[in-house]
């Protein structure tokens, strides 16, 4: 890095990216702005310990993940690794079908079947050891490794994490289809088919 | 050339990008030819932009902008932290 002015100008360009993945992990507006000041100044402290030629932006994501885990994991009860329930592979993908043979197309109505909200919220409703994998993977693009080592935990529980993780925010999206009427609910044992 | 259980065993790892170039191409290769297994490859590669967007569309108060600057001083110049 030539110096501070560049890596103060570099690190800032990250700002959107920070400010949104820190409101999908802490869940309201107040706390969000608070982790990503923290995060920026634990930056600046730590940037003598900035390799250059190194990723800036995973830096920045190590030092956010790490201060929410450090910071807001403390305030919260520790959320429970085995609390999602299990879904079938391919879940939503397997329901959206359905909306084919009413005349839609899945593929090409998936950005407007589902509200910016609705998304979010699917998100931010995993539990944390849930939501950090598949928000650094599925918004961010971080690879495996690049996870694992952000979350020190090892690459095979970053993959099963993202495999229920994602499975479950599949759910939560088809359960938002669903009471929005798009979809009607799969016939269960113990649920009474309402809409025929 | 992977199988249809092969490639949709790996779908995950094939859109992350994580497999091995011999599965990747494998993978790639029966997805040319099988008309199931790309719609549900293209449906996942559509939900994953999906996500992407609508997950990072949120408006940086101006009140962060202005800590952030703060937290730089003078070693970010006017105008450096503006959108």
């Amino acid at each position: 890095m030539a110096d501070r002015g560049e890596f103060a100008k570099q690190a800032t360009q990250y700002a959107p990216h920070l400010y949104s993945a820190a409101l999908r992990l802490t869940r309201n507006s107040s706390d969000a702005e608070d982790l990503v000041q923290e995060t920026y100044l634990r930056a600046y402290r730590g940037y003598a310990g900035f390799e250059e030629g190194t990723n800036l932006r995973a830096w920045l994501f190590r030092i956010l993940t790490n201060t929410f885990i450090n910071t807001y994991r403390a305030k919260q009860r520790r959320p429970q690794e085995t609390e999602l329930d299990d879904v079938e592979d391919l879940y939503l993908y397997r329901r959206l079908s359905g909306l084919d043979t009413a005349g839609r197309s899945a593929e090409d109505t998936m950005f407007d079947l589902f509200t910016d909200g609705e998304v979010k919220s699917a998100l931010e409703g995993l539990p944390e050891a849930f939501r950090l994998p598949v928000l650094l993977a599925d918004v961010e693009e971080f690879s495996y490794k690049e996870i694992a080592e952000m979350l020190e935990i090892p690459i095979g529980t970053v993959m099963s994490r993202l495999h229920r993780g994602r499975k479950a925010m599949q759910k939560a999206l088809v359960d938002y289809a669903t009471e929005r009427g798009l979809l009607v609910s799969p016939p269960s044992p113990d649920t009474e088919d309402t809409d025929g | 050339m992977a199988d249809c259980s092969e490639t949709l065993r790996e779908l995950e790892a094939f859109l992350d990008g994580e497999l091995t170039e011999q599965t990747q191409q494998s993978i790639h290769a029966h997805l040319g030819g099988c008309v199931d297994c790309f719609q549900a490859f293209d449906f996942h590669a559509e939900l994953r932009l999906v996500i992407t967007q609508k997950c990072l569309n949120d408006e940086i108060p101006p009140s962060l902008w202005a800590k952030i600057q703060q937290c730089f001083g003078d070693d970010l110049a006017p105008g450096d932290g503006d959108a």
